[in-house]
């Protein structure tokens, strides 16, 4: 007889299933996120993903005012990587009204994103962690090293993640006096914490036996699924548009990308390791060859685009980050679409958990790395 | 005269007897509650402690400085923690089954004291002195199933019921390594009396002997710890302990990235504070088993009894914090067969080794057992270990990468 609440069926074996609504209050959900689980016992045979708790009308608003006054609203989409969002954002409105950006912007541009992904990266593998069941320990040395470039982007842009710093042709002001020697000193200190890391968890046992093969998301499946990011490169696909793209002055820069060969969550993590260390790398060239000069372009402040449609990427810590425009010759944009990476990796949400089980499904979905700003918009 | 501290105390309780010679039936009261009193406010305090010492260890694991606001160094905290779970609304879910959600955390604290009564707190400190103390221990120890799965069920809440149900599994599965690994010390000791045991780890012909320095290494040196098969029983029993008591990585039934906090999800106000000190009791009383067992109970140089005792069981707490503050939490499936092919044949062989080593010490002397048993004994342990562990690799995993770096 089963308890007077529970919303049982039957499997074809007459076995109760187990309905449980996980979210949109849940501590792994990472935000208002609500998966509703079917269980086994404690296995997953359905997962259905529930989202939208967080929708704040992000594109209908944009259509009311100038494109200038959208870039504050793109901070709030992933807002752990205010950087990349504001970037790709100018870079797909810069397509509208071709124009020249200044050398130093662009250094300034990449600084800021490669910072950002150290930002997001190590703060996934900290929440990967304490989804683990790690009680916050890598985490919170995670926070402590965010912390550090978090305080930079303050001294940078005033505010610590609603930056609201780049500019249609450059970014808002320039860099203040000693900031990049900070950078650099910040930066430099960087790989001892990634190896810190790196040795309290990549050989740990626990983290081992928990993470590889689970959640499997083959090359094929990657692509039909368009997943981008870390999450695609650990599936073995060798795409980054910071290579395929090489917008902004990313040909100049020596980087490589790691590939993962399983698809695992294991993988998912150990790429996003490996990726910091690349963007150090990138780092210390843009730091060492940062120009003086300008750093905008003269364009007006509120401007009228030809007619046109426009799509704009860029390689934000998450995927692929692309605005999507189209101009009807008046100072607003006629139609604004985000392309949220997070939200398109979490289409693959229910095909990684079924058949894994209910402490699976909650790893799965921290190595997706969502923020629930970004999906529901 | 170096346990006067358990014979004072001892004197003390006498004294306090002697009194009530007068009256026969109050002196029986008097009895029964100086057995219970001192030890029910003396673990209640070190509840309080070791929440502070959880929370400020804890903190500075995790590169923060945890409580410091109430009293100096924040020691005041678990004071003010009790006052706000006193003073808070107990909600009780309206569905729920509301007699079974009430018993659930009384259900759990007495098992818990009752089990802190059986540990030989010194030379003759025992508030329930038992032949067979040791196997009460574990019988009442594994009481606590039951509460979590009352506490599981009753609340009508899915998380809960997973906690419940995980907690089933995981506390019958881990008893028996648990109670296995006993074995070994109570076949070398000869007896169940937990009080006995711990004279088996006292070397008594070097305490009788008047030599100061034979004296101190008496107290240490007999530990089971210090043999191969007390070291290996050690280490089972510890692990199983953890999992007896809910600790990390074994915390599943209460796993808060998963399940919210299983079977204590519904519970709120003193409900659950009550189901807190319970399982940090538990906690302490699994501890102080591990010491009686393996550590030498209350034997320890210069100041042997009540003090050795807290020290190390404190000692044992600790590592359980900092265990906690750094692995991440194992799957339930692993978890079981983890216990049912790794630990549970490995403490079976142990209780062999244990046998063979008693065998060689009747026959060769201690020292030619001592080497031959950490030679031998621990040598087969350990290929064992190394041969179960290859045994139950999951194929699926590979362990270490090497992952490729492309343009």
């Amino acid at each position: 007889m089963p308890a007077r609440g529970y919303h049982l069926s039957k499997d074809e074996l007459g076995a109760d299933i187990l309905e449980v609504a996980m979210g949109p209050h849940h501590p792994s959900t990472h935000g208002v996120f609500r998966m509703d689980l079917k269980l086994d016992g404690e296995t997953v045979v359905d997962l259905k993903p529930i989202f939208g708790y967080l929708h704040r009308n992000h594109e209908k608003l944009a259509e009311d005012i100038p494109y200038l006054g959208c870039m504050p609203f793109t901070d709030r989409l992933d807002y752990l990587c205010g950087m990349t969002n504001n970037w790709a954002f100018a870079l797909s409105a810069e397509q509208l009204i071709e124009i020249e950006i200044p050398e130093r912007a662009q250094y300034i541009r990449v600084i800021c994103a490669e910072l950002t992904r150290l930002i997001n990266h190590c703060l996934l593998v900290g929440f990967f962690i304490n989804d683990l069941g790690a009680l916050g320990t890598p985490l919170l040395y995670a926070l402590r090293e965010r912390e550090k470039i978090l305080d930079l982007f303050e001294t940078l842009s005033g505010a610590r993640m609603m930056v609201n710093y780049m500019r249609f042709g450059g970014v808002r002001c320039d860099l203040p006096d000693g900031w990049l020697q900070e950078c650099e000193r910040i930066v430099g200190r960087f790989p001892a914490f990634l190896d810190e890391y790196e040795t309290l968890l990549k050989d740990n046992e626990i983290v081992i036996t928990r993470s590889q093969n689970v959640g499997v998301l083959t090359q094929e499946e990657a692509t039909n699924f368009s997943i981008t990011g870390p999450m695609l490169r650990a599936s073995g696909v060798n795409y980054d548009i910071r290579k395929v793209d090489k917008y902004g002055i990313y040909d100049r820069f020596d980087f490589k990308v790691p590939i993962g060969a399983h698809g695992d969550c294991y993988d998912r993590f150990m790429v996003r390791m490996l990726e910091m260390r690349e963007s150090i790398k990138i780092l210390k060239q843009a730091i060492a060859d940062i120009p003086e000069g300008p750093i905008m372009g003269n364009e007006p402040r509120v401007f009228k685009p030809d007619p046109q449609e426009t799509y704009g990427r860029i390689e934000s810590p998450k995927g692929e980050l692309g605005f999507y425009l189209i101009a009807d010759g008046t100072t607003n944009p006629y139609r604004y679409k985000v392309r949220p990476p997070s939200f398109v990796n979490l289409t693959a949400l229910r095909h990684m958990c079924i058949g894994h089980k209910v402490a699976d499904a909650v790893i799965i979905l921290g190595s997706i790395d969502i923020v629930l700003g970004e999906v529901d918009r | 005269m170096n346990n006067f501290i358990d014979y004072k105390l001892i004197e003390l309780g006498q004294w306090t007897v002697g009194l009530f010679n007068d009256y026969p039936v109050v002196q029986i009261l008097v009895h029964l509650l100086l057995a219970t009193l001192p030890l029910t406010l003396v673990f209640m305090g070190a509840f309080g402690f070791s929440t502070w010492l959880e929370r400020k260890g804890l903190a500075r694991i995790q590169n923060r400085l945890g409580p410091n606001r109430v009293g100096i160094f924040g020691l005041l905290q678990p004071l003010a923690d009790g006052i706000k779970m006193l003073l808070k609304e107990d909600i009780v879910p309206d569905r729920s089954d509301k007699l079974f959600h009430f018993l659930a955390p009384v259900m759990l604290m007495v098992p818990a004291f009752i089990a802190v009564g059986f540990l030989p707190l010194g030379d003759g400190l025992m508030a329930l002195p038992m032949d067979s103390a040791i196997l009460f221990f574990f019988a009442v120890g594994s009481l606590n199933t039951i509460a979590v799965f009352m506490a599981g069920w009753s609340s009508r809440n899915k998380y809960s019921l997973l906690g419940g149900m995980r907690a089933v599994a995981q506390m019958i599965s881990y008893e028996i390594p648990l109670v296995l690994s006993a074995v070994a010390v109570i076949m070398f000791s000869g007896s169940l009396n937990a009080q006995e045991i711990v004279a088996s780890q006292q070397i008594q012909s070097w305490l009788a002997s008047g030599n100061l320095v034979k004296e101190f290494f008496g107290q240490i040196l007999g530990w089971h710890i210090f043999k191969p098969w007390g070291f290996a029983g050690f280490i089972f029993f510890f692990v199983a302990a953890l999992a007896e008591a809910n600790r990390s990585p074994f915390d599943l039934p209460e796993a808060d990235s998963e399940i919210i906090a299983g079977h204590l999800t519904e519970y709120s106000g003193f409900k659950y504070a009550i189901f807190f000190m319970a399982e940090y009791i538990s906690a302490f009383a699994i501890a102080g088993i591990a010491t009686t067992l393996f550590l030498g109970g209350w034997s320890g140089p210069v100041i042997a009894g009540l003090p050795w005792f807290i020290i190390k069981m404190f000692s044992l707490f600790a590592v359980m914090i900092w265990i906690r503050g750094t692995l991440p939490r194992l799957r339930v499936d692993q978890l079981m067969g983890y216990a049912w092919k790794f630990l549970l044949p490995l403490a079976i062989l142990n209780i062999f080794v244990a046998g063979f080593y008693y065998f060689a010490e009747q026959q060769f002397g201690s020292l030619a057992a001592f080497i031959g048993g950490w030679v031998i004994g621990f040598g087969i342990l350990q290929t064992a270990a190394k041969g179960l562990s290859r045994l139950n690799k999951s194929p699926t995993l590979d362990g270490k990468r090497v992952y490729q770096l492309v343009e």
